[in-house]
């Protein structure tokens, strides 16, 4: 039959691209790279085998019961008006209820443990990095080493990381897949995020909502190194000399794609907080994340000019 | 936005006893029609009830311009709202008029409602002429946007129930308490009676809570 | 700025994006072609009379499923264009769509899916089965009903234009601010968006208001709730959930609306605008609106079932309370799309965990669905196969659903291709699958011949298998660190994968070719294909005791219902055919005011677009006086004479003695 031919066909060709497919297999979310990535790691792995307990055999019934009770085996046992029993009703309720219990459970637990804005329970004492979203990079600016960059930061590994986050722009989320936790990164609003790379390691990161034309191109990387290599890194992004102050940072928000790494050797401490300023609303005492509030201000014309600038 | 949806149309059902006449009189369609409109009315509820979250979530986003207690006269809104429960009420005496048939009685309250409805809208709209030029309209900031939005979605109810008060009026005057206009009474009425409970609802969450 | 002609002007046309131009001189040339062939065959007046005016629901019903899959050669050709694009754009390569209209099409494909493709076709079945499954002759507000029909095809007709007028959404399908704002999207773009939804959103709310009180007060005597055909329970309850989560939408866009328009600060980053809180009210709409599209597949799932395995269904009673119970959850569960916003981790858990209890009630129904096929007697005509691949299919998705409901997996997977396929694997395996099968199972019964099995099956074969082929790469992707709505990426691993993701489309086209195929070839054979009886599949409720298609009225007798499955139980007792005295039936009007309402909410959705102030004004009042001229037209109603009835009746008994 040519549909059984085609479709046996259809099937050797599958089985070759998998094989050819699966031998360069790096999947970013199987290979977490720090506690964090692994944690979650485990449950999607611990849900995947809940759930399979019920998918399995609904799968397996299915074929079967399609195959035995087909109209023509008039062997099988036929009961037009069979439509009820109890112990059908208690298994399939019962069961479903068990399997969730167990994962509403897990699930409660592991939100609470794995909560971005927790901090990691480490000797190690956290660096801070501060994060903007712009049009279309990442701004990294660390205001323990007075240091910023564009699209790449470096850590120490084994160094819990806090990220706070906000946005000069459209949403956007902030994202290393090997190390876990996305957080959206909104205006107005600081998100955080705690992250540790267990051992040295070069991890991507991205955004992962859509913020319009340069989008795709939105990504940087992590690098986790060595305390010493770190040191020297920051020593490195120093003396590259640039100063990132609020009067040249209206320059760099102004819309951009495919951005190669830039360094700050210097810059303003006020101006994280001087980002959050330009669209949090002080009088509102109602934002869900935590709120930094200092006296200066970006002009707000800035901001307005650097929407429209985009927007051409 | 929504509108107002009137259910002119007849219904066409199943006849509750067994068949056998000749002739199948229509089943109770001004029942379906009253109960259809309760039904939009409930989705109604809905699309308040979302402009009141917003209006929640928003209340305090001044952006460093007027709050509520900075804007809101107490006094003016009370003689407002006066005028919308005692449209209410004239309703009321209208709809006991559609009881009796008595088409003259139905016309006269129907017209002291919608002078009542006028005053409101009038009332309404120069607050919201006064607010804006004076610099805080809906874009002065989050809370004005949805301070506008929110008793102006009602006023827009108000103004369609009053658009619709003189269609029906005229529909009454020249045809009488006929079925059909007693259901569109009735239904205009289950209208009114409603926006009155939304303004309550505004009356309190906006202008009585915006001093707290 | 014009005050004729707003912000309209011939740069408008994209001559310079040549994808988009062969899209527009394939829909000009479609429509041409039908206008020219109904003038050709002189059938305008025809058209207007039985058609265009109509406010029967069998009519309305069609001319939906036609709007349906006329748009789902839309949607579907948007998808094809997104996988060819992300099979192609690995390292330096552009692919062919340039980012700005990509980002149109991964927007528009969803909008359209859901809106014009999904939401249409569910509402056209139960326009044609819901009044004839409980006994009734229409529903409880005819007028209304073809006024909410031609709402639906404005806003379809506005995305459409979009193509060839401006452009249409940058956003995604839901459009989240800051993006959709002024200030990021000064296009028309988001506008088009707007309006589209608010237009037919609107004929959507009124729907789910008629059928609500159509289902609640006009069953058949003795029809009480338990003895309800399942796939009417199911769409009761996606009228309920229609009538209380459609407002929530139409506030949010209109909120947007008014921060694009007026100047508003809802949503926007300066002004106090919070843009999270769009993202809960438009998910606080879209999760119950995944249900209700998904409830009335699980009803005509539950109808095929029992038909095909010619055996009752099992556990009524729990697949109604299951129906209910989801219902109502699905209300308690829309900050899972967002559990990466940083709520907090006990907002998270609480609606983490309300989720995975939706899954418990869905488990039921597919245990259900499985022991009525379980000592029954199965037929694999078309429809119990695409029943049979949806229960397989849907378990998988629905898998994926409760894995992305963990928070901890989510944090990895939110917005990922896992996600994609996940939704995928649920909107195809589940609503797409059950509305064909529904078209399947009653197109019979609305035209009086069946479609041809052979191009059915091969429609399936495709349909499933590519499927698979095109969204099982997607869950690796997933776990490869893929983002969505990628126009182009760098990591080369990923291309292999993309490329089969698109030979899966290609599967699925082909799938989607042999629908239309069948659809063709059936009307050309349509008397080899035809059912005289009204009931060729052995049905168990009411609709299949009509002729097919059904007269006009429906019902010359109302049925009086004594159990559930009213007509399995008619058949046993012999009792099928009432050929008492007629009386004279009460029937509406056609009208076309519905019509005329329809296009002016075009031309106002139109006029709003491109700021054409006088086009906007003008149409409204002209919606609004149309409805007031309405109401003074005493005559909407007839009484259809007894002899006329008789006629009817007879030549149906007699078709039915001859093939005896």
């Amino acid at each position: 039959m040519k549909q059984a031919r085609s479709s046996t066909r259809l099937a050797g060709v599958l089985t070759l691209a998998a094989a050819a497919l699966l031998s360069g297999c790096k999947a970013a979310l199987l290979e977490p790279a720090g506690r964090v990535a692994a944690d979650e790691k485990q449950l999607i792995i611990t849900s995947t085998l809940l759930m399979l307990i019920v998918v399995i055999p609904v799968i397996i019934l299915t074929l079967y019961f399609a195959w035995k009770y087909r109209a023509s085996n008039t062997e099988a046992t036929y009961m037009p008006n069979w439509s009820y029993s109890h112990r059908i009703e208690a298994v399939v309720w019962g069961i479903p209820i068990a399997i969730i219990l167990v994962l509403g459970i897990l699930t409660w637990k592991t939100t609470h443990e794995l909560d971005p804005y927790k901090p990691l329970e480490s000797s190690v004492k956290p660096i801070t990095i501060e994060v903007v979203s712009l049009d279309w990079k990442w701004l990294f600016i660390y205001p323990e080493q007075h240091i910023a960059t564009v699209n790449e930061i470096q850590f120490p590994a084994g160094t819990p990381v806090n990220f706070k986050i906000t946005s000069d722009t459209v949403m956007n989320v902030f994202f290393i897949p090997q190390l876990g936790s996305q957080i959206y990164a909104m205006a107005g609003m600081q998100t955080q995020v705690n992250l540790i790379a267990d051992q040295p390691g070069v991890y991507d990161g991205l955004s992962t909502n859509f913020s319009g034309a340069g989008f795709p191109d939105m990504k940087f990387t992590a690098t986790a190194t060595s305390q010493a290599d770190f040191d020297a890194w920051v020593a490195k992004v120093k003396a590259s000399g640039g100063k990132l102050g609020l009067d040249n940072y209206a320059d760099l928000a102004k819309p951009t794609q495919k951005d190669p790494v830039k360094y700050f050797g210097n810059v303003e401490p006020v101006l994280f907080s001087a980002v959050l300023d330009k669209y949090m609303d002080k009088s509102s005492g109602l934002k869900l994340a935590d709120k930094i509030c200092l006296p200066t201000k970006v002009a707000g014309a800035a901001g307005d000019m650097q929407a429209k600038q985009r927007a051409e | 936005m929504s509108t107002i949806v009137h259910q002119q149309s007849q219904t066409f059902g199943a006849h509750p006893h067994s068949d056998g006449p000749d002739h199948e009189h229509h089943h109770d369609a001004g029942g379906n029609t009253v109960f259809g409109f309760w039904i939009y009315l409930m989705s109604d509820c809905l699309l308040f009830a979302s402009l009141f979250a917003g209006y929640a979530v928003l209340s305090r986003n001044t952006a460093g311009g007027p709050t509520g207690a900075q804007l809101f006269d107490l006094k003016y809104v009370a003689i407002e709202t006066l005028f919308l429960l005692l449209s209410s009420i004239t309703y009321g005496m209208a709809m006991m008029g559609t009881l009796k048939r008595n088409a003259t009685k139905v016309l006269l309250w129907l017209a002291i409602t919608g002078l009542f409805g006028l005053g409101f809208i009038g009332m309404e709209l120069n607050e919201f002429h006064h607010l804006i030029e004076e610099g805080n309209g809906p874009q002065r900031s989050a809370f004005l946007s949805a301070f506008f939005s929110l008793v102006g979605t009602h006023g827009i109810h108000v103004s369609s129930g009053l658009l619709w008060l003189a269609v029906l009026m005229y529909q009454v005057w020249t045809k009488g308490v006929t079925e059909t206009n007693r259901t569109r009474l009735m239904c205009l009425s289950l209208f009114w009676h409603f926006l009155d409970i939304v303004w309550i609802c505004v009356f309190t969450v906006v202008y009585l809570m915006g001093f707290l | 700025m014009d005050f004729l002609f707003g912000k309209l002007s011939w740069d408008a046309i994209p001559f310079h994006e040549p994808v988009a131009m062969g899209g527009v001189m394939g829909m000009v040339i479609a429509g041409l072609a039908v206008l020219i062939g109904v003038t050709y065959f002189k059938k305008w007046g025809y058209l207007y009379r039985e058609w265009l005016t109509s406010v029967d629901h069998k009519k309305l019903g069609i001319m939906y499923i036609i709007l349906a899959l006329v748009m789902l050669l839309r949607g579907f050709a948007d998808a094809a264009m997104m996988r060819t694009q992300q099979a192609m754009a690995s390292g330096g390569n552009e692919g062919f769509l340039h980012p700005d209209h990509y980002n149109q099409v991964f927007t528009a494909h969803g909008v359209i899916m859901i809106f014009f493709m999904a939401m249409p076709f569910m509402v056209g079945l139960m326009n044609i089965v819901v009044p004839l499954q409980i006994g009734a002759r229409d529903v409880a507000f005819p007028f209304v009903n073809s006024l909410s029909f031609w709402l639906t095809f404005s806003g379809a007709m506005l995305v459409n234009a979009s193509l060839a007028l401006g452009e249409f959404a940058r956003t995604g399908w839901l459009a989240y601010p800051p993006l959709s704002e002024l200030a990021y999207s000064p296009g028309v773009g988001v506008d088009y968006y707007i309006w589209a939804l608010q237009i037919s959103g609107l004929g959507t709310l009124l729907t789910g208001v008629n059928f609500f009180v159509t289902i609640v007060k006009m069953r058949a005597p003795g029809m009480t709730w338990m003895r309800l055909p399942i796939f009417t329970w199911t769409a009761l309850c996606t009228n309920v959930l229609i009538i209380v989560a459609f407002p929530i939408l139409t506030v949010t866009l209109a909120m947007l609306g008014a921060d694009r328009y007026v100047g508003m600060h809802f949503f926007t980053n300066d002004g106090g605008g919070n843009a999270m809180m769009y993202v809960n009210l438009i998910w606080a709409w879209g999760h119950p609106e995944v249900y209700i599209l998904v409830l009335p597949a699980f009803g005509i799932f539950s109808e095929i079932t029992a038909t095909f395995c010619s055996k009752k269904l099992f556990g009524y009673t729990s697949m109604v309370y299951a129906t209910l119970a989801i219902t109502v959850l699905s209300f308690m569960v829309w900050l899972h799309h967002f559990f990466t916003m940083g709520s907090g981790a006990n907002v998270n858990a609480f609606f983490g965990i309300a989720t995975m209890l939706i899954s418990i009630p869905t488990g039921v129904k597919i245990f259900n669905w499985l022991f009525t096929m379980y000592r029954g007697r199965i037929r694999f005509s078309t429809p119990m196969l695409w029943t049979v691949g949806f229960i397989i299919t849907f378990v998988i998705g629905g898998m994926t659903g409760v894995m992305l409901a963990v928070p901890g997996a989510d944090f990895l997977l939110h917005n990922s291709l896992f996600l994609i396929a996940h939704f995928h694997n649920v909107i195809i395996g589940g609503v797409l699958f059950g509305y064909v099968a529904g078209m399947t199972y009653w197109f019979p019964k609305s035209f009086g011949f069946r479609l041809h099995e052979g191009l059915g099956k091969v429609a399936f074969w495709c349909w499933l298998i590519g499927f698979y082929v095109a969204f099982m790469p997607l869950y690796v992707l997933g776990f490869m660190g893929m983002t969505r709505r990628m126009q182009h990426y760098d990591n080369a691993a990923w291309q292999a994968w993309l490329i089969v993701a698109a030979v899966g489309a290609l599967i699925i086209a082909a799938g989607i070719g042999a629908m239309v195929l069948q659809i063709a070839y059936s009307v050309w054979k349509r008397d080899e294909l035809r059912d005289t009886t009204g009931d060729p599949w052995g049905g168990r409720t009411l609709e299949w005791m009509t002729d097919s298609p059904p007269p006009f009225y429906n019902f010359a007798h109302t049925p009086v219902v004594h159990t559930l499955d009213a007509l399995a139980f008619m058949k046993e007792r012999g009792d099928v055919h009432n050929r008492e005295r007629y009386a004279e039936i009460h029937m509406p009007r056609n009208t076309g005011v519905g019509l005329i309402m329809g296009l002016l909410s075009l031309t106002l959705g139109f006029g709003l677009i491109w700021h054409i102030w006088w086009m906007a004004a003008g149409s409204f009042i002209g919606m609004i006086v149309a409805f007031i001229v309405r109401s003074f037209d005493e005559d909407v109603d007839y009484y259809v004479p007894i002899p006329e009835v008789e006629r009817i009746e007879n030549e149906r008994h007699l078709k039915l003695a001859n093939q005896g």
